[in-house]
């Protein structure tokens, strides 16, 4: 295997997150009713015209800057013309010859390593309807809430040279395009989708093989495997002297192989055309500024600079700039609470595994940053104990009460007045003679049972430190 | 004068002078409608009832003491290719013999908006594809003028019934000639407006690039009043532009001395019958009287426009007439076993011969590896034709010509020959492939047949062009001319 050089490119498809479709007012939401999100227009019906929605192409815009693309100043809508069901005009309003950004790149590790993956072109297209097919197989229906939706297509150069490197491309894309807040990125809702150009060469072999492309691949996981056996394919073909064939596969995961679709020759002509009913967009370079403006700090610069700002290891800064909720989670707290190797152990450790728990993200959790910086400030003034932090951290989670109301509320604050301490300890003496005597007789583990009794007296909230400090004194 | 001989202004004086009502204005439309559509089959769909209540409303509004507007109360006609909400809207294809739409052509908003009274979508060849109304997937409408000639198309429904008085006026669509052709054969003023000018909303599409909506009436005045009411900017329509509308109105009886005329000897050459000639060298005579300027000039790329038009326009269409597939709406082939059977079947049975040839002539010129040398070349010779226009528009404020280079001809007599049926807009194509307004007028009649004149104009410039009509027409003295009906009336053919 090791002679051979996989060779892999991208086509990613991406629904914008606009609250209304592309050529008109419907709503974009998912998962209704079938058919209650349609209109004339995406219905396609005769005699209907599109208007183009300007946050899809703001959006579209946003995603070209954010893969370091030129944005075309000069850019079109096409027709891209082909029948199916799902299709209600049997024509796709795309972009051929001129996308909305081209010749970008995105920065990712592979291995360690530092890649740089070219980005061939960013273009809008509108969504096509869903087929369900009947049980039986005798009849399907169609929904076309879809229809309509705003779709970017990304598309990558042939840069991609492992199934792990294509894998880890998605997951930093997915990552920036979350970022950039134009997509949900929701693999399992449809709304990111991945084909992919596959062929294999010998190493050192400039031309490229003829290549398969790979559709249906439905997770992350499912596109590393459907690579992986696609790769394998073609390898073991070429190994036995077979020519591969250049056409379209589906990956089953059922069955966890690549199905033949259709051949080269059965492919479409598209006939693609200027779409007449849409004028020529204009993209101007203050309209590209007002939109950069817009741009967030992009998940890598953020990382680096989290290590240099606030010195925490590259393995914290990588977790913590996983999401831009959880890095502007994070930056929040440590204004508050100028910790941040604290705030960092506390986000990636419990707030982390009480969001797991609990099926919580950043948008719905109820603890917010004040609070944990709060809670972060009383055990740091020894007014709760490491452990006691943990079980207040706990309440705060569910309750979303702040650390002060939950001490309060069960009497936990730790008691660290040396006054009160005392005055308990001296009972505690006086109750239990013959462990005191034993500790002055120098057996140490005398004094563990005295800590515990002023613990058991203060139902836990004796600062423990302080505890075995004064009880030491006293019996020395 | 019967009531449905009026025009829309001399209409609207009696209702807003209450002399007669809409709804007695309707009924006199409506009889006339049954006494001689029998002849002229100029309506797929009579909305008889539907204009009772439009009528009763506008009185109503009348009775109120509400604004008469210039179309209230006007009965008219809609070519049935512009989307009427819940009335039946075919584009007379077999394969939308059922189609109702959920939603009104923003014209058509426009119209009732005035108060203005829908009797009938009219007869068209199939999906505006033709100059004759013989493509209609239905029945061939009849010249008012002589029943054994075509009334023109694709907008032939609509010519017809205006110059047969069953309606006070009606509108058409233009893509290479389909409002001033039949315009020029039935004897009427049709305009196309400049491209951009009128909503192509709810007009059901044919070549998207070249569509445009224009008014059939019975004279400039008229043409200029729905003008007004159906021009201008609307945000459902991409294409349409935002340019500002002037009152049409103002420019009638306004007088035309000094303003440059061009004449372009291409024009009167392609194929022109001589006797179409003459009258129209005659009308230009007639213009020039009125103290109109002659400039001679050319328009080179003129012969080039028809091969261009018949890439452009087929290319399109066989994109906007893919929808037709029998799974949503319309006419579908139920007995199929597959999904492709059902496409193939569906539309080799629900689409006509003219629809079908378009369509595969479209679909070959878009295919890969065929694409630059038709498409692509076709639009870089539209691009030299607009720029032939621009030339010649410093030189002069309108173009006139023929509107076709024949007067009516016989039924059948070239549904055989496309070729020669294509010939028919050779002089309207130009036109439409550079986006460009233009009216046809009545200059005279050839053996009792009338003969259209052709006025084209700048862009955005529909006023200069029926200033230029408006006196023309004013000087001529056949204006009132109404084709002699007697004993074809009530069925009598």
């Amino acid at each position: 295997m090791s002679q051979y050089e996989i060779v892999i490119g991208l086509e990613i498809h991406l629904e914008l997150r606009t609250k209304s479709k592309i050529f008109c007012s419907c709503p974009t939401t998912f998962g209704d009713a079938p058919n209650t999100h349609v209109c004339p227009v995406c219905l396609g019906l005769p005699g209907v015209l599109p208007v183009l929605n300007k946050k899809a192409l703001d959006y579209a815009v946003l995603t070209g800057l954010a893969l370091n693309c030129d944005i075309n100043t000069y850019s079109k809508f096409d027709r891209k013309n082909y029948f199916y069901p799902d299709l209600p005009k049997a024509y796709q309003i795309s972009q051929y010859d001129f996308p909305v950004a081209q010749n970008g790149n995105l920065r990712i590790q592979s291995n360690g390593e530092p890649r740089v993956i070219g980005i061939n072109r960013v273009h809008l297209e509108e969504d096509a309807g869903k087929l369900v097919h009947s049980e039986e197989g005798d009849y399907s229906l169609v929904d076309y809430n879809r229809t309509g939706v705003p779709l970017v297509e990304i598309v990558t150069e042939p840069d991609l040279r492992s199934t792990e490197e294509a894998r880890g491309f998605l997951e930093s894309l997915k990552k920036i395009l979350l970022y950039t807040g134009v997509s949900d990125c929701k693999m399992e809702e449809g709304s990111l989708r991945c084909d992919a150009n596959v062929s294999v060469r010998l190493k050192g072999e400039t031309e490229l093989g003829t290549k398969t492309e790979l559709k249906n691949m439905n997770s992350f996981k499912a596109v590393q495997k459907g690579l992986e056996f696609e790769v394998e394919r073609q390898i073991s073909r070429l190994e036995k002297g077979e020519r591969i064939t250049q056409e379209t596969l589906r990956w089953d995961e059922g069955s966890a192989q690549t199905v033949s679709m259709r051949s080269k020759e059965e492919a479409h002509d598209y006939r693609y055309f200027p779409e007449p009913d849409l004028v020529p967009m204009e993209i101007g370079a203050p309209m590209v500024e007002e939109i950069r403006k817009t741009l967030p700090e992009l998940p890598l610069a953020k990382r680096e600079r989290f290590i240099a700002q606030y010195g925490i290891p590259e393995y914290d800064a990588e977790i913590l700039t996983s999401t831009r909720e959880m890095a502007d989670y994070f930056e929040e707290c440590v204004k508050i609470f100028p910790d941040p190797k604290a705030v960092s152990n506390w986000l990636m450790g419990e707030l982390a595994r009480h969001m797991n728990a609990a099926g919580l993200n950043f948008y719905n959790i109820k603890i917010a940053p004040q609070h944990l910086a709060d809670m972060l400030e009383m055990l740091q003034q020894g007014k709760i104990s490491g452990k006691m932090a943990k079980e207040v951290f706990a309440d705060m989670f569910a309750s979303g009460k702040t650390a002060g109301q939950v001490v309060a509320e069960k009497g936990l604050e730790q008691i660290s007045d040396r006054g009160v301490l005392e005055k308990i300890i001296d009972e505690v003496i006086k109750k239990h003679p013959g462990p005191a005597a034993d500790y002055r007789a120098r057996k140490e583990k005398a004094l563990g049972f005295l800590v515990g009794q002023v613990m058991k007296v203060t139902r836990g909230s004796a600062n423990p430190q302080m505890v075995n400090e004064i009880l030491r004194d006293k019996l020395k | 004068m019967k009531l449905y001989q009026l025009k829309v202004h001399e209409a609207h004086k009696l209702i807003s002078d209450k002399e007669i009502s809409s709804e007695e204005l309707l009924l006199s439309v409506l009889n006339r409608i049954e006494d001689v559509e029998g002849m002229v089959q100029g309506f797929v769909t009579v909305t008889g009832d539907y204009a009772r209540k439009k009528a009763r409303e506008a009185d109503e509004k009348i009775a109120r003491g509400e604004a008469v507007g210039p179309l209230t109360g006007i009965p008219f006609a809609l070519k049935d290719n512009m989307c009427s909400k819940d009335i039946l809207t075919t584009c007379s294809s077999k394969i939308l013999k059922n189609f109702i739409p959920p939603y009104n052509a923003e014209v058509f908003d426009r119209l009732e908006e005035q108060g203005a009274v829908l009797v009938g979508k009219t007869n068209m060849d199939e999906f505006a594809m033709g100059s004759s109304t013989e493509n209609s997937g239905y029945f061939t409408t009849r010249n008012p003028w002589d029943p054994a000639r075509v009334p023109g198309g694709s907008s032939g429904g609509s010519a017809a019934v205006a110059a047969a008085d069953e309606v006070l006026f009606a509108l058409g669509s233009d893509t290479g000639g389909s409002i001033r052709q039949p315009a020029s054969y039935c004897g009427v003023v049709g305009m196309k407006p400049t491209y951009g000018r009128v909503s192509r909303y709810g007009l059901i599409a044919f070549a998207s690039s070249l569509d445009q909506i224009g008014p059939l009436t019975r004279d400039v005045r008229d043409c200029a009043l729905v003008m007004n009411a159906i021009c201008g900017h609307d945000p459902k329509d991409s294409t349409s532009t935002p340019v500002e509308v002037p009152d049409y109105s103002s420019f009638i009886g306004e007088e035309i001395k000094g303003i440059r005329m061009g004449i372009a000897e291409e024009y009167f050459s392609l194929g022109i019958n001589h006797e179409v000639k003459d009258m129209v060298e005659e009308a230009v005579a007639g213009l020039e009287g009125l103290g109109m300027e002659k400039v001679e000039l050319s328009l080179p790329h003129t012969s080039y426009a028809l091969p261009a038009y018949y890439l452009v326009n087929p290319a399109e269409a066989s994109s906007n007439l893919a929808r037709y597939d029998g799974i949503r709406y319309g006419f579908r082939y139920e007995d199929s076993e597959s999904l492709l059977e059902t496409y193939k079947k569906t539309r080799s049975v629900g689409f006509g011969a003219e629809v079908k040839r378009r369509i595969m002539l479209g679909t070959y010129a878009l295919s890969s590896g065929y694409y630059d040398a038709y498409y692509l070349r076709a639009q870089k010779v539209r691009t030299l034709i607009k720029k032939d226009f621009d030339q010649a528009f410093e030189k002069c404020d309108v173009i006139v010509a023929p509107t076709a280079p024949t007067v009516a001809f016989r039924t059948g007599e070239k549904v055989r020959d496309p070729l020669q049926m294509y010939l028919n807009d050779v002089f309207t194509i130009p036109v439409s492939m550079s986006g460009l307004p233009a009216v046809s007028i009545p200059c005279g009649f050839i053996k009792g047949l009338p003969v259209g004149l052709q006025i084209i104009g700048k862009a955005f410039d529909e006023g200069t062009i029926l200033k230029v009509a408006g006196a023309f027409e004013e000087s001529m003295p056949f204006k009132n001319m109404k084709p002699a009906f007697g004993s074809y009336s009530r069925g009598g053919v």
